[in-house]
Order: C-alpha cells, then sequence, then structure tokens
C-alpha cells in the first residue's frame, strides 16, 4: 500500500522523533511510505480561531498533494479530525475519506493491534478530543498499547475531560486554559506513570509543558514513538 | 436612542476577564465541579438504559429542523389552535414589546405582585425588572431561582439557577431576605425547602396572575407545555386567575406524537430522570376550571435572524436541558455569570451572539472563543446541535467584523503565507532554530508577550536543529 505521511506542521518542526517513529513503524508493517516534501499544515489553527478563509488554500492544497495516495496517515488526531470532517466543507477533497489518524490506520486498515513493539515503561494514556470525538477511536489506540511487551498501562482517571490546549484557546484564555491544565497534570501524576502518551503532539506539548514546569518527572511520549520501539532498537528518551 | 437586548448583563466584562475573576473564587469552583461531576454520572447512566438513544436524538433534531424549515406556518397554525380554545394571542419582536405586553396585561387585572414559573424567555427579556419599573412584584417559585431572586444574585445554570451556591449559603441569604424564615433553621435541604415552601404557600393562595414560560406549544391543539420538577410552577399554572405565558418561537412542535421523543429526550439529558415529575399541559382555556384568562405571548427576540444563518440555525434546536453546560470543561472551572447571559456554558456561546445579534457587542464576540473546542457538548447534545461547528462558525463572523489591521489578524495572514509555500514554511522553520539559545535543556521557559501567556505556566520545547522534513531528505532524498 502507497501510504502518504503528513506529519503536520507542529510535529514536523517540533517533534520530528514521532514523524520518524511513523514511517518506522509503517514500513516494518509493510507500507510504502513517502513524504511529499511540499506539505506545510492543515489549517486547523486558522479554521478554529475564525480564519476560515485563510485555511481554505491549505486544503487545496492538502488535496492536490496527497490526492493520488492509497491513504494518508498523521500522527495527529486534531489534523486527522480537520482534514476529514473540516475540508470537505472547504475545498473538494476526495482525500479526506482516506485520510487516518495513526491508530486508526493501525487497527482498520491494516488490521494489526501487535505491532512487534517493546516498551518496559510505566505508561498512562490521555485520549485527545479530537480523537476522542470527532474521529471516535475509541478503544483503538488502548487495545494497541496494551499489546506492547513490557508495557505497564494504568489507567488516567477523568481520562476523557480536555486537557485545556484547544489551540489558540490556551492563549486566549489562558486563565481557563491553565485551571484544566492542572486537572489534567494532577490526575496524570496521580497514575504515578513515568510516560504520558498521547495521539496528539499538541496536547502533549500543553500537558508535557506544564508538567515540566512543575518537573514532575512525567514524560511526553507520542503513541508512535511506543509503538516504533522494539528491543533492537528501543525507544531513548536523548531524542525527545 | 437603541434599546439595548437584555440578553446579555449590562457591565460583564468580555469572558477571558469574567472568567478570570470567576476562577479566583475557590468556593464557587468547588461547589460547580461537585454539582456537574454529580449529574454528568447520573445523566449517563439514565441515557445509557435506552437502547435508541442515538435514533431518538435523530428524532429529536429532524423534528426540530422540520419546525424551522417551516416556522411560519406553525405559528399561524398555533395561533389559530390557541385563539379557538378562549386564549389570546400576542406577537412580540424583541424583549421592550414583549415585556410592555406583559405590563399591560398584568395593569388590566389591577394586581401589583404576580408569581413565576421559571422561565428561560422571560429571564432573557429581563422580564422582572421591567415589571418592577411598572411598579409590579414578580416572585419567582422555583426553588433555585428563588434562591437567585432573594440572594439579589444572578443565575449561573439554565437548569439549577443557583448551582454555585451551596447549602450554608442558601441558609444565609434565607435568613437574610427572607421575612418568615424559622428562627432555628439550619442548613438541611430538607429545612431549606421547608422554609422556601412555607413561604411560597402564602403567595400562591393569594396571587391572582401567573407568569410562565413554554417547554413546548403544540401547533396542531394549541396546548402549551411546561415540564419541571418541583410543582410549585404547577400552582402557578392552576390557581390564578389569569395566566400570562411568554414563548420563544422556536418552541412549536407540530403536534402530541412529537413530545413523545422530547419526554423522552428531556429529563434524562437535564436531571436523569426517567421522566419529570410534573408535565403540565393547558390548552386555551377551561370555563370553571384553572385561569379563566390566558395569554401567549410569542416572542422573536433574535429568532428570526438566527433562523436566517444557515450553520448557526441548529442553535434554535435546543430545549434547554442544560447537558451541555453539565459535560463543559470550561463551564465546570469558570461558572455561568462569566458568561454574563442567562445562557451560559457551550449553548450560551453560541446562543447569546446571536440573539444579540450585534457585531459592535465585544462581550458577545468573546463568548464564541470561550472553548477549547473539546465536543463534549455536541457529544451529549439530545437534539445534537453541533456546537463546535457553530462556535468555529461565529468565530469566522467575529473575524470578518475586525480589523484587519489588528496583531492577531496580521500575525494569522502572515502566518497563512509562510504556510501557502513549503519553501517559505522550510525557512521559517530554520529561522525557528534561533529559539534554540532561547532555550536551556531542551526547553524554553519563557516567552516575550503573548507567548508569556503560554510560557507563564507551561515550558515549550526547543525545536531540534533538524526538522522532519530536512532529516526526510537528507536521508531519502527528494521522492
Ligand atoms: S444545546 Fe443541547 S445540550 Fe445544551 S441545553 Fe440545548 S439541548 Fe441541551
Amino acid at each position: 500500500m502507497r501510504v502518504g505521511l503528513f506529519a503536520t506542521c507542529l510535529t514536523d518542526t517540533f517533534f520530528p522523533e514521532t514523524a520518524k517513529a511513523t514511517v518506522r513503524l509503517l514500513e516494518r508493517l509493510g507500507c510504502r511510505v513517502e513524504f511529499p516534501l511540499a506539505q506545510t499544515c492543515c489549517g486547523q489553527m486558522h479554521f478554529n480561531t475564525g480564519y476560515a478563509k485563510q485555511a481554505k488554500p491549505l486544503a487545496r492544497d492538502y488535496a492536490e498533494l496527497f490526492g493520488d495516495y492509497d491513504a494518508v496517515v498523521a500522527p495527529s488526531g486534531s489534523c486527522t479530525g480537520m482534514v476529514r470532517d473540516i475540508h470537505p466543507g472547504l475545498t473538494a477533497s476526495p482525500i479526506a475519506a482516506r485520510t487516518y489518524e495513526l491508530s486508526e490506520f493501525l487497527v482498520d486498515v491494516l488490521e494489526v493491534t501487535e505491532v512487534g513493539a517493546y516498551f518496559p515503561h510505566r505508561v498512562t494514556y490521555h485520549p485527545t478530543c479530537h480523537s476522542l470525538r470527532m474521529l471516535g477511536v475509541g478503544e483503538k489506540p488502548l487495545r494497541l498499547l496494551r499489546a506492547v511487551r513490557g508495557l505497564d498501562l494504568v489507567e488516567l482517571p477523568e481520562s476523557s475531560s480536555c486537557c485545556g490546549f484547544g489551540g489558540t484557546f490556551a492563549v486566549k484564555n489562558a486563565e481557563t486554559s491553565t485551571a484544566m491544565l492542572t486537572d489534567k497534570m494532577h490526575h496524570v501524576i496521580g497514575t504515578a506513570a513515568e510516560v504520558l502518551t498521547a495521539g496528539d503532539n499538541s496536547c502533549l506539548m500543553h500537558i508535557g509543558g506544564g508538567l515540566s514546569r512543575l518537573r514532575s518527572g512525567v514524560r511526553p511520549v507520542h503513541l508512535a514513538e511506543i509503538l516504533a520501539s522494539t528491543e533492537e532498537e528501543p525507544w531513548s528518551s536523548a531524542t525527545r | 436612542m437603541v434599546v439595548r437586548n437584555p440578553v446579555t448583563w449590562l457591565g460583564t466584562p468580555a469572558f477571558p476577564k469574567a472568567a478570570k475573576d470567576a476562577l479566583a473564587n475557590t468556593q464557587l469552583r468547588r461547589n460547580l465541579r461537585n454539582a456537574t461531576s454529580t449529574i454528568r454520572g447520573k445523566r449517563a447512566a439514565a441515557v445509557a438504559e435506552l437502547p435508541d438513544w442515538e435514533r431518538l436524538r435523530a428524532a429529536g433534531a429532524a423534528i426540530k429542523d422540520e419546525v424551522l424549515a417551516n416556522l411560519d406556518t406553525y405559528l399561524i397554525r398555533l395561533e389559530a389552535a390557541v385563539t379557538a380554545r378562549g386564549g389570546t394571542v400576542h406577537w412580540a419582536r424583541d424583549a421592550a414589546e414583549a415585556n410592555a405586553i406583559a405590563l399591560r396585561l398584568i395593569r388590566a387585572t389591577g394586581e401589583t405582585e404576580v408569581v413565576k414559573v421559571k422561565s428561560m424567555a422571560t429571564a432573557e427579556i429581563g422580564l422582572n425588572e421591567a415589571l418592577a419599573e411598572g411598579g409590579v412584584t414578580a416572585i419567582e417559585t422555583d426553588l433555585a431561582e428563588l434562591i437567585v431572586q432573594l440572594g439579589e444574585d444572578r443565575p449561573s445554570h439554565i437548569l439549577v439557577p443557583a448551582i454555585h451556591r451551596n447549602r450554608a449559603e442558601i441558609k444565609e441569604i434565607f435568613q437574610r431576605a427572607m421575612p418568615d424564615v424559622p428562627a432555628d433553621l439550619t442548613s438541611e435541604p430538607r429545612a431549606l425547602a421547608e422554609a422556601a415552601r412555607r413561604h411560597l404557600r402564602r403567595k400562591f393562595l393569594s396571587a391572582k396572575v401567573a407568569i410562565s414560560g413554554a417547554n413546548f406549544g403544540v401547533a396542531e391543539t394549541g396546548s402549551i407545555v411546561v415540564v419541571e420538577s418541583e410543582g410549585n410552577g404547577r400552582m402557578c399554572l392552576t390557581l390564578p386567575e389569569t395566566l400570562i405565558t411568554v414563548m420563544g418561537i422556536e418552541k412549536v412542535v407540530p403536534s402530541w406524537p412529537d413530545l413523545e421523543v422530547f419526554l423522552q429526550l428531556l429529563p434524562r439529558s437535564s436531571t436523569a430522570e426517567r421522566m419529570n415529575p410534573y408535565t403540565s399541559v393547558w390548552t386555551g382555556v377551561t370555563p370553571g376550571d384553572g385561569p379563566q384568562a390566558f395569554h401567549l405571548i410569542l416572542l422573536d427576540n433574535g429568532r428570526t435572524a438566527t433562523l436566517a444563518d444557515e450553520v448557526g440555525r441548529q442553535s434554535l434546536r435546543c430545549i434547554r436541558c442544560s447537558a451541555c453546560l453539565n459535560v463543559c470543561p470550561v463551564y465546570e472551572r469558570t461558572g455561568g455569570e462569566a458568561y454574563g447571559s442567562v445562557y451560559p456554558g457551550p449553548i450560551g456561546a453560541i446562543l447569546t451572539p446571536q440573539l444579540v445579534n450585534d457585531p459592535k457587542d465585544k462581550q458577545a464576540a468573546s463568548l464564541p472563543f470561550a472553548s477549547s473546542l473539546c465536543g463534549a457538548c455536541y457529544e451529549v447534545c439530545p437534539v445534537s446541535i453541533n456546537i463546535p461547528e457553530v462556535l468555529t462558525h461565529l468565530r469566522a463572523r467575529v473575524v470578518e467584523n475586525k480589523s484587519s489591521l489588528a496583531p492577531e489578524a496580521i500575525a494569522m495572514r502572515a502566518l497563512a503565507w509562510v504556510m501557502a509555500d513549503a519553501k517559505r514554511f522550510e525557512r521559517a522553520q530554520q529561522a525557528g532554530t534561533l529559539a534554540r539559545f532561547l532555550g536551556r535543556d531542551g526547553k524554553i521557559t519563557r516567552l516575550p508577550w503573548p507567548g508569556s501567556k503560554w510560557t507563564d505556566v507551561r515550558d515549550v520545547p526547543v525545536p531540534p536543529a533538524e526538522s522532519f522534513r530536512s532529516w526526510w531528505r537528507r536521508t531519502r532524498g527528494d521522492q
């Protein structure tokens, strides 16, 4: 299967290890992965802040650039949600329906839950709002995590409540966002997990940024990096 | 003179500022957290009992959409049916008209005190205040509404306007404002309810005029439906001689079978009950039984303007169950007063700006941004209002009315320009590597404004020296 990788602007710029891990994982599972270098951004921040006009050409570029692929995979629930739910309202986008968030692609399209991963850490999972509600990924990421050898999965209390990121919301309504973040961090720290994972680097950057400020010792690690980690090539904290 | 639409409260600051003040009130936060988390759990359980919930939701949305598409027809049918049964229908374009009609009707009876059934529409138009100016005292009979009224407070929730108060606070309010309160009043829920009951009983027995809202109006028969939990509303609806009902025009349903859907959706979403304890229905007047004069005021107040907007009109499906408030993470932290209107929470964030319908109103314009777009509201809404969709739609409208020279607008355009071309984007990424010099140990702890709003509480990762695309090009070439 010829898969287009949509890295997302945030992951491309700030978290290249997540995109590299996605490539490694998909290739290990037999996909032919391509990264069209002309890609930039899905336009979500613009659209969600009220700049739909500016988001439109970005949606059009996306549809053109990825139109030929069998499927597009993005290591982000919220960018996938933007493409799948919102792009069709902005531009003709036949590829929107074939754009998947990583865990959906693995479980629904490749039909695997055991991806040969090894990750000997205590992990808790935050289901980001857009993965959970826009895409409805449900238990898929948890099924993948449960199949990882060595991984000790601990449940996150009130996991489905929003972490308070919300794109520009975190700046426009900084105090409210912080109040939401504080509760989320409290639950994360309470699990005594070493690693917090999620399918979105945006939320992880927000929660992780708070956890780092608190010197909590909990590391944010994207789901793709956990699933790509093997005994031969284990995930290392040095790369993040 | 332009009359201000009272749907938002005069003097309320824009949401971020109002929220900041509310967030500082730890008592409020605790009260809200307890109340919303309890009702959230109960609602989920009540909804899970019905195997056909999703189909009921779809049916509820479909009925409402059909009504909205043919609103004129149904309203005229409703008017004819009410009139045929001895009621009188009045049409009110806005708050001022509705309030004037109500005051005129009350004056005609010679009364100066009226009892009220809890109603969102009358709160929306500031009826109590308008009546007070005209020399008429309106007494709220719903327990929570009474607490707000006696506390000279503002409502903070659609269903439980006093949700921000705890028992100790309520006891204090009663002791201060209830003339006949027992000397040994405790903060026991039963004792508080009993004190309110005694206080209200005297009012019920003496009132000659009652004012209500309406949950539904059945076009076919002209029947008005009010659902409630306490039974105080029913006293108002049956004991007085004159009954005045203020009903938003979107509350009409075609016929009785439609109620079957809503009477399942509403109580489970709202109070997590299988059925609400009191459902009162009346049709015009019945000689010798109940009020002998019935007036129905049909209220527009921004609704037809809302109806004209293709995306925004779904907001008019709302049946005021308040489920969206109870699941909203923003509402849970800030409470209802921060929204500056009788419609708080997610529904308030979309309905209030549309009813206000004034792009220059800064406070109303701040409301569509009072959301992280987490989608929890859409998930629970019994009539499937896509609240996040309306939020982003209304944000776009705010942006349209903003100066193109506003710093945000300039930044957004600049960013879109960068993103529109991968080469430009890559150059910006490389320039961003400068940020590494700001940071230590792989993180940035302080950014200049407006980034400081982020770094006040969160570190920022330092962008790595090599972006993914550079890595890809280095290792895989230009494929
Ligand atoms: S928007 Fe939906 S959930 Fe919110 S009050 Fe209205 S009907 Fe209930």
